[in-house]
């Protein structure tokens, strides 16, 4: 085991990856609790697919620089999420393919950016993450974003929990929609945060992965929301240790991980579900 | 029985209100009132416009046309959807969920107060609901469900309560004691609107009936509306 950690004392790039996404597991994976309760898995697929195309504007706008491509990312998903928000309201029977068709335009759009600089961007560290990506001000991004979040969830985990399991009890009053409006922020935030790393493609992952995995072994939603957050973490961990052994991109790496975590914890409470039926 | 007294009982006015539901006209002209502390059964056939009403009264649909009269701030009404508009995915335990109707006065970040831990005991005991504190949501039966969703309300002191059809699939013993909270809640001096189904609970429970058929039919003492109008059962 000691082996596997040798690289990271050596190398000063692999230990900020591993300090930022490791930062950013911790901070995605609850938010993606709470995404995967709200139903809102594909939405947050669709605004991390628009973060791209706002990510190449950035770069087009102020050259390679960590905060004008995330505050590209930013505004081209949040007017996606609003977008998204607008066709739910106007077309609830249609929405899955509103979704889908929202994520297809912002890739397309991404990738025709992409072109337009002439070759001056890699195409797959922006999809898919690069461990070389992340530089100083990339982790001070990722630490701020963490630290937003980890306090936004503590202030609004009540009213998002009543929110999510009765809407109707807010109605007449401003407090889901802002939930909501603050909710989305936070994903969009964290979505932006973990492009370097993870790729525009992949930094849904460890939004929805490691949730979806605890699933299926916490019944409390305060377990829920620790245990997301450790296999998202560890996810990162082993992800980082896969891309830099195996020579792979390290978005997919980590998602490779998480999405192993994810498989396992299905196969385990489908074993268990059998058991009880023989049991009972 | 310990009912939340209202301080200052609340009456609603509805002035000729037209609510629209998507391209339909769910209500049209609907003008009348719910006088302070009254308890109004809301009744007639399905599509007749009973849940938009309480939508309407809950501010969550507005009129296109019309105006609703209602002096209660929002954290006074207390509303109680269908069962249906509950996501029982979210991993809450009934304590939890029950605590929680007290949220707006608790805030997002304090401690849960020993007086709201008291208060959710009493609400589960009311509801009988002791020995499932610990359950999850999902776990309950419809009728536990709908008695843990009364004892949320219990948290609340309402001036005004909205009930949509909280008898319906209930068991017998479960519809007595919910029947049994809701003349607690009366004669502590709530204003109360019931979606109802069923005539002879309408008699038995409300004082006051409102016959709905988009437009409505007729409004007044049970008997006489419900004598008046051969309002046929339609559960």
């Amino acid at each position: 085991m000691s082996g596997a950690w040798t690289p990271f004392l050596e190398f000063l790039f692999l230990r900020r990856a591993l300090v930022g996404s490791a930062i950013l597991a911790t901070s995605m994976a609850p938010l993606g609790t709470l995404l995967i309760l709200r139903r809102m898995s594909l939405v947050g697929d669709a605004m991390a697919h628009a973060v791209l195309p706002g990510a190449v504007a950035g770069f087009l706008l102020a050259g390679l620089s960590v905060w004008a491509m995330a505050l590209g990312g930013f505004v081209a998903a949040i007017v996606v999420a609003l977008l998204a928000a607008l066709i739910s309201r106007r077309t609830r029977e249609y929405e899955e393919s509103s979704f889908a068709a929202l994520y297809l335009i912002a890739l397309a759009t991404g990738v025709a950016g992409v072109a337009a600089t002439g070759g001056r961007v890699d195409l797959t560290h922006l999809l898919f993450g690069s461990v070389l990506a992340v530089d100083a001000d990339g982790l001070v991004l990722a630490a701020v974003v963490a630290t937003c979040t980890w306090c936004g969830l503590a202030l609004l985990y009540r009213p998002l929990v009543l929110a999510t399991l009765q809407e109707s009890f807010f109605d007449g009053t401003h407090v889901a929609m802002l939930v909501q409006v603050a909710f989305t922020t936070l994903v969009v935030m964290n979505l932006v945060a973990g492009f370097q790393v993870l790729g525009t493609l992949m930094a849904v992952g460890l939004l929805i992965l490691p949730a979806a995995a605890a699933r299926h072994w916490a019944t409390r939603l305060e377990a829920l929301l620790g245990l997301s957050a450790t296999i998202g973490l560890a996810a990162a961990v082993a992800g980082l240790m896969l891309s830099f052994q195996a020579d792979l991109p390290s978005g997919p790496s980590i998602v490779l991980c998480a999405g192993l975590a994810y498989l396992l914890s299905v196969i385990a409470s489908a074993l268990r579900a059998h058991a009880r039926r023989l049991d009972g | 029985m310990s009912a939340p007294v209202a301080e200052v009982a609340a009456s609603v006015a509805l002035e000729s209100i037209h609510v629209r539901r998507g391209a339909v006209l769910a209500l049209e002209d609907v003008t009348g009132e719910f006088a302070a502390g009254s308890l109004t059964a809301l009744v007639g056939p399905n599509g007749a416009g009973k849940s938009t009403l309480l939508e309407t009264l809950t501010g969550r649909l507005q009129p296109v046309r019309g105006r609703v009269r209602c002096p209660v701030p929002r954290p006074e009404i207390a509303y109680l959807p269908q069962l249906a508009r509950i996501d029982l995915r979210v991993p809450v335990t009934v304590a939890d969920f029950v605590a929680l109707g007290d949220w707006c006065r608790v805030g997002a970040l304090r401690g849960i107060p020993e007086r709201l831990r008291q208060a959710t005991v009493e609400a589960l005991h009311q509801t009988g609901l002791e020995a499932l504190a610990a359950r999850r949501l999902a776990e309950l039966s419809a009728g536990q469900l709908q008695r843990a969703r009364f004892a949320q309300l219990l948290m609340r002191s309402p001036r005004l309560m909205l009930l949509d059809e909280p008898f319906a699939g209930m068991d017998e013993e479960t519809t007595t004691r919910l029947v049994a909270l809701i003349r607690g809640w009366h004669r502590g001096g709530l204003t109360l609107v019931v979606v109802l189904h069923d005539r002879e609970l309408a008699r038995e429970l409300c004082p006051r009936t409102l016959l709905l058929d988009r437009r409505v039919l007729a409004w007044g003492p049970t008997e006489a509306t419900i004598a008046h109008h051969r309002w046929r059962h339609v559960a």
